[in-house]
């Protein structure tokens, strides 16, 4: 985009001081999404704490749809409530799961923690908010993130990472296969 | 204004067929399953044929007491009937019943909407499982579990194939490209289709995580009255979905003669008639066993899904 139109765009940018209604919607279901990702981390029961992250998790979807990535949206609720909530409840329910507080879910490296969890969240604010300054989404438009866009971007421009990830994520299955195998080893060959 | 009028219609109409539909086929049910086992079901509500009988369980459902046991996790033991049951009604939002937008809503991924959708509704039988201070409840939602995250897999699978065949994701897209060469070409996806849906409803034969001769009634031993009436509501009303989505992916949705003014009564003859092999397979198999159900799914469900897929990609490759 050369200056000149840059500028053009930028007058016809919406301000901050007169929100529309999609904007609104936008801040307090990330309010929502915010409050229920630190009950997440602060509740001390522990099965509360997963179903936390399933509202967490949900609000990013509103917020995906909000921005009009429906591929995304629903792509989140697949796999995050649907499928890694479940395994997270069944892997809990599996090994430690009381009703009523658990006094042993605290950890002691709850500082380093906090430490690292606030970098990385600096990290990711920064990068975003650089990457897209000033970048505003027409709602009202075409939407943009239909899964016909987001199919051509990712196969058009991203394929490599896209190949790197899947053989990363297959090694992944591969190794806990020969991991979770490796202790009755003896016992299967009998 | 227009507009929202047209959008409430569409929502109220959802909402009729959401609470009409799974009565229909609870009744058929109660109908069907005495026949086959030469009995005459219920006859008295109602008067002609028992056709009242499940109005009456509702009335009874209601007046019962709802019981919280004394150590169960309150608010969530609350919570879960309604977590199980809004997904099927979210998900009816999006199926298509004939041409020309008579659906909900018409999304542009719906496919991917409605298989979402869908695996959320597990959420609350792990909620009431957990939520019920009862060991059979937790056992009852441990194989919950379990059999959802075998099965999530080759349905999502068998879906994917439809998608690659028709080229796009929208469920009205999917039944407008339908040729009738699609049901023989798409017939091993739409058998893992259909198995995988089966055992994500736990209907028998894969209905273990309810066994009542082992753990009396899984995940909802504990409920009474209407949050009980709620988890059946949400097994019919999974059996409604199941069927519409399987018509609507692999038996050509409203296609048929005369589908120009009639193709509605299309799909809900198709659903009618997978809803009918739904009953007819729980009083005809009997249940699995745990494994057996985990081995059916990894060894034999995922590699046809597989083959299906392979298949799609190469007819797709041969006829572009």
């Amino acid at each position: 985009m050369n200056p000149g139109s840059a500028l053009a765009a930028a007058a016809h940018h919406p301000g901050f001081l007169s929100p529309t209604g999609v904007e609104i919607t936008f801040v307090l279901v990330g309010l929502a999404t915010l409050g229920a990702a630190l009950l997440t981390v602060t509740t001390r029961q522990l099965v509360h704490a997963a179903l936390w992250l399933v509202v967490a998790l949900g609000g990013l979807a509103v917020e995906y749809l909000l921005l009009t990535a429906e591929f995304i949206a629903w792509v989140q609720v697949l796999i995050y409530v649907g499928s890694v909530v479940v395994l997270l409840l069944f892997g809990l329910m599996l090994t430690r799961a009381p009703i009523g507080r658990s006094p042993d879910a605290d950890s002691g490296n709850r500082w380093v923690a906090v430490a690292v969890a606030g970098a990385a969240a600096v990290t990711l604010v920064w990068v975003v908010v650089d990457a897209f300054r000033s970048t505003w989404i027409d709602v009202h438009g075409a939407v943009q993130g239909t899964s016909h866009a987001t199919g051509t971007s990712l196969f058009r421009h991203w394929v490599l990472p896209f190949e790197a990830l899947s053989v990363l994520l297959l090694a992944a299955l591969v190794g806990a296969i020969v991991l979770s195998r490796r202790d009755d080893g003896g016992k299967e060959t009998q | 204004m227009n507009d929202t009028l047209d959008v409430v219609l569409r929502l109220v109409g959802v909402l009729v067929v959401f609470l009409v539909l799974p009565l229909l086929v609870g009744q058929t049910e109660h109908k069907v399953m005495a026949h086959m086992q030469g009995r005459l079901g219920p006859m008295y509500a109602g008067g002609f044929h028992g056709w009242a009988q499940l109005v009456a369980d509702g009335v009874k459902f209601a007046q019962k007491e709802d019981i919280v046991p004394a150590d169960a996790d309150r608010r969530i033991f609350q919570l879960a009937p309604a977590v199980a049951l809004l997904p099927y009604l979210l998900v009816l939002i999006a199926i298509p019943v004939g041409p020309h937008g008579f659906v909900g809503q018409a999304l542009d991924a719906g496919l991917f909407f409605v298989l979402a959708v869908m695996g959320v509704g597990v959420l609350g039988s792990l909620m009431a499982g957990w939520a019920s201070a009862n060991k059979f409840s937790l056992l009852g939602a441990l194989r919950t579990a379990a059999q959802l995250l075998a099965y999530e897999l080759p349905m999502l699978l068998a879906a994917a194939s439809v998608a690659m065949a028709a080229g796009t994701l929208s469920l009205p897209g999917i039944v407008e490209s339908y040729h009738w060469w699609w049901t023989p070409w798409q017939l091993l996806g739409g058998l893992v289709f259909f198995t995988a849906g089966l055992a994500e409803l736990q209907r028998p034969p894969f209905d273990m995580p309810v066994a009542d001769s082992e753990i009396i009634f899984g995940a909802y031993t504990e409920y009474t009255g209407l949050r009980f009436a709620l988890f059946l509501l949400s097994e019919y009303a999974g059996i409604v979905v199941l069927s519409g989505l399987t018509t609507v992916l692999f038996l050509g949705g409203w296609h048929g003669p005369w589908s120009g003014s009639v193709g509605w009564l299309w799909t809900l003859l198709k659903a009618a008639l997978l809803s009918f092999v739904v009953i007819w397979l729980r009083v005809s198999y009997p249940r699995l066993r745990e494994d057996q159900l985990q081995k059916l799914a990894w060894t034999v469900l995922i590699p046809l899904s597989l083959a299906q897929i392979a298949l799609t990609g190469v007819v797709k490759v041969v006829i572009s």
